[in-house]
């Protein structure tokens, strides 16, 4: 199957993936008549064989039901000779997207496909391109950030940054990132600081202080997702696969530091605001009715980059790193400055600190 | 191959029996479809423009929605309590009110999985959430074992009615050592489905208004108070209005019932307002905005205390033999027990969780008309259901629903 942008579903592919044998299909001479044997066994697993297929042998009647289902109703979008080839296409694209798997589960060539089909469903909307990743985390990667009480002065530009960066629905202005603005005096209130102001800042008499999600290391939302559509990936960023959320919001109930945000409605992102660099896991567009929040900017963290929030930053409160790296500047922060971390009597072990200069 | 044709003619039958009925009778089950229809209307525009339309939002995300699903699970679960008497206990007296109570618990379950699927994100991808098909976070979350103990309590109170009415349809006595093993594991369920949905709050430890040790006995507690207050309604408009002979004796020893449950559900209350405002900490905060409202924001006090002078004044009214056993207080006393715990196990419960947020905020709730819309619409749907289930019911219990008579009927106008 060629990776190209270009990629096209064609008939032939559809039977290709559920070929029992190279015979039955040979040379895209396809019959989409009800003679196609419903044993057909997928050549390669993708997101519905993926689910349905788990533990192998107890569910080899269930597979092939699957497999004929699939393999039915595709001939029928496939074979309808009214419809043009776009639609054909697209019709194919959003059947293989209803129903594949939970991305953690993928395996590298599934998580091309997808990435492909999402790439591929966008150039037919817009004929425009779109550059998306998959790619995984790296050996001996573990993110960690921090936050200098000090230096922040509320100037909001972080905000501002992680919008644009991780195309945040506008119409709900949506934010993962708050900051408070703290009374001096009366120590860490949350309860007494205010995180929606319209005033100069920095005020008199106040500190600043941004809270995001703290990428727990055990991580309450995780825990209690139904699905397994949120986890923790090997270099601590928690995730959330958008298409496999179900939007039962259990996650939101269980943060307890206000990390996680939710489409109430379908998200808007005006086309040439739209950042195209995106990752599968990050700042691809969601659909309403999903549970979504801060990725430590996955596609630009994974890439080497530093997120959005810190580049942004105009007074170097924002500090970001690998943990496992004794040469960053994280393990410096963490190694040489008074640490802490909130809410720490909750186990929740955030891989987020405070200090303070 | 016999067995087919009788459940085909039991359907039929009830069919054609759900179908008949007086005046009020068909008055009352256009009400419940005009509503259900209404219902479905909000339900459309939700699902067509997301859960915006509802009054919740990032710091409230859950709701009305999620407050009734709580509530219903104890009034399901309350079927046990007639349940374990009548088929272990072999009291005779609450034969009859059983099956109703398994009905009661039959149409529950239904609006509670109604409830739940309203308030997800993204119905149409549900079956990420079914076992095997989809990918089960079990035993890890709650709500997995939720979907496991709900559904396979419905199974439960859907098969054991249903068989004892097949045999009495056809005439014949239900086997106890068919039914009973049903029965036995229904009792352990209910307290499971009760237990396991109050564990789904009491487990966040982000939450200190749900997180606490008392919150499962208490959910229990209301839900014998609640649901038997609702079975006695229930059983006083069957018994004015169909043939179905209740007697007095079985409502008097389900009071005794609710009357215990409401008992220990305020001394439950009571230790749960010492241990909040006693010596209060910052986790009191909930408990502060729900009683006495938190920087001049109070949207919930008129609810919350509705429902404790109710509460107070219903399990008074019970406590006392005298006014219990006139059977006009004892329904008034049901009716404000009810409506109070539906407001405590709802309101009161799952929106403060959420108020103040994790850092403080204070953003109340406000459930819109198209969530109300679909509230009365579920619920018209669990009423509607619950009427079906009755109404067959009864007309097989009352030997006025027979299979064999069924057949007496085809050979009699033969012979004419």
């Amino acid at each position: 199957m060629s990776k190209s942008e270009t990629r096209r579903f064609t008939l032939k592919d559809i039977f290709d993936r559920f070929r029992k044998d190279s015979n039955s299909c040979e040379g895209g001479d396809c019959h989409c008549g009800p003679d196609q044997n419903p044993s057909h066994k997928p050549e390669k697993q993708d997101g519905f064989e993926q689910v349905f297929n788990a533990p192998q042998n107890r569910r080899s009647s269930l597979k092939k039901l699957t497999a004929s289902l699939l393999a039915g109703a595709g001939a029928v979008s496939a074979c309808n000779p009214v419809k043009d080839d776009k639609a054909k296409e697209k019709s194919q694209i959003s059947w293989e997207e209803q129903f594949k798997g939970n991305y953690k589960l993928m395996t590298e060539e599934e998580k091309k496909a997808t990435v492909n089909r999402l790439v591929r469903s966008y150039e037919l909307r817009t004929g425009k391109a779109l550059n998306m990743s998959s790619k995984g985390p790296e050996k001996d990667v573990l993110f960690g950030y921090a936050f200098n009480i000090s230096k922040c002065k509320g100037y909001m530009d972080c905000i501002n940054a992680c919008v644009e960066e991780n195309n945040q629905d506008r119409d709900s202005q949506m934010q993962y990132i708050r900051i408070h603005e703290m009374e001096d005096g009366n120590g860490l209130n949350f309860g007494k600081s205010k995180d929606n102001y319209y005033h100069e800042v920095p005020a008199q008499g106040h500190f600043y202080m941004g809270t995001q999600c703290f990428h727990c290391e055990d991580a309450p939302c995780v825990k209690v997702c139904p699905t397994q559509a949120t986890w923790q990936e090997k270099d601590g960023i928690v995730v959330v696969d958008y298409d496999w959320c179900v939007g039962c919001r259990y996650c939101m109930a269980a943060c307890p530091y206000d990390g996680r945000r939710f489409n109430w409605s379908e998200p808007n992102v005006p086309e040439e605001e739209l950042n195209k660099n995106q990752h599968y896991l990050g700042n691809r567009m969601r659909k309403k009715g999903v549970v979504e929040k801060c990725t430590f900017c996955i596609q630009r963290s994974r890439e080497g980059a530093n997120p959005a929030c810190v580049e942004a930053c105009p007074t170097g409160a924002r500090i970001f790193g690998n943990l496992l790296d004794p040469n960053s500047t994280i393990r410096w922060v963490l190694e040489n400055k008074k640490v802490f971390r909130l809410k720490e009597d909750l186990g929740t072990e955030p891989k987020f600190w405070y200090f303070m200069d | 191959m016999k067995i087919l044709v009788v459940f085909w003619n039991l359907v039929k039958d009830s069919i054609d029996a759900t179908t008949h009925g007086t005046r009020l009778y068909h008055l009352w089950m256009a009400i419940l479809t005009i509503t259900m229809l209404i219902g479905m209307y909000c339900y459309s525009i939700q699902i067509e423009h997301g859960l915006s339309v509802t009054g919740m939002n990032d710091r409230v995300s859950w709701g009305l929605y999620i407050s009734n699903f709580t509530f219903l699970v104890g009034v399901a679960a309350a079927a046990v309590m007639l349940v374990m008497p009548t088929y272990i206990l072999k009291d005779i007296d609450f034969k009859r009110a059983v099956l109703i109570g398994e009905g009661l618990a039959v149409a529950a379950l239904i609006m509670c999985l109604a409830f739940v699927i309203v308030d997800m994100g993204g119905p149409g991808v549900l079956w990420h959430m079914l076992p095997v098909v989809g990918v089960f976070n079990f035993p890890n979350s709650m709500l997995t074992w939720d979907v496991i103990v709900l559904n396979g309590y419905l199974f439960i109170n859907i098969t054991v009615p249903m068989y004892i009415l097949f045999r009495h349809y056809q005439g014949k006595e239900a086997k106890p050592n068919v039914y009973i093993p049903g029965a036995l594991l229904s009792v352990f369920w209910a307290v499971g489905i009760h237990l396991v949905t109050a564990f789904l709050y009491q487990g966040l430890q982000a939450r200190p208004f749900w997180n606490n040790a008392l919150l499962g006995p208490r959910f229990l507690a209301s839900a014998f108070a609640a649901g038997p207050a609702l079975i006695i309604l229930v059983l006083a408009i069957i018994r004015k209005t169909t043939a179905f002979n209740i007697e007095d004796k079985t409502i008097k020893k389900l009071s005794m019932v609710v009357t215990v449950a409401a008992q220990i559900n305020l001394i439950m209350l009571v230790s749960e307002l010492f241990k909040e405002f006693y010596a209060p900490t910052h986790h009191s905060e909930s408990a502060y905005y729900l009683f006495f409202g938190l920087d001049g924001k109070e949207a919930l006090l008129p609810w919350i205390h509705t429902s404790i002078f109710m509460n107070v004044v219903s399990t008074i009214m019970l406590t006392f033999h005298k006014l219990r056993n006139n059977f006009y207080v004892l329904y008034t006393a049901c009716i404000l027990l009810f409506i109070a715990i539906w407001i405590e196990k709802g309101f009161g419960l799952i929106v403060p969780g959420f108020i103040p947020g994790p850092y403080g905020k204070i953003m109340e709730y406000q459930p819109t008309g198209i969530e109300i819309g679909v509230t009365l619409g579920i619920w018209a749907m669990g009423a509607f259901i619950f009427t079906i289930l009755a109404k067959t019911a009864i007309l097989i219990e009352t030997g006025k629903l027979r299979f064999i008579k069924k057949e007496e009927k085809a050979i009699n106008e033969v012979e004419a």
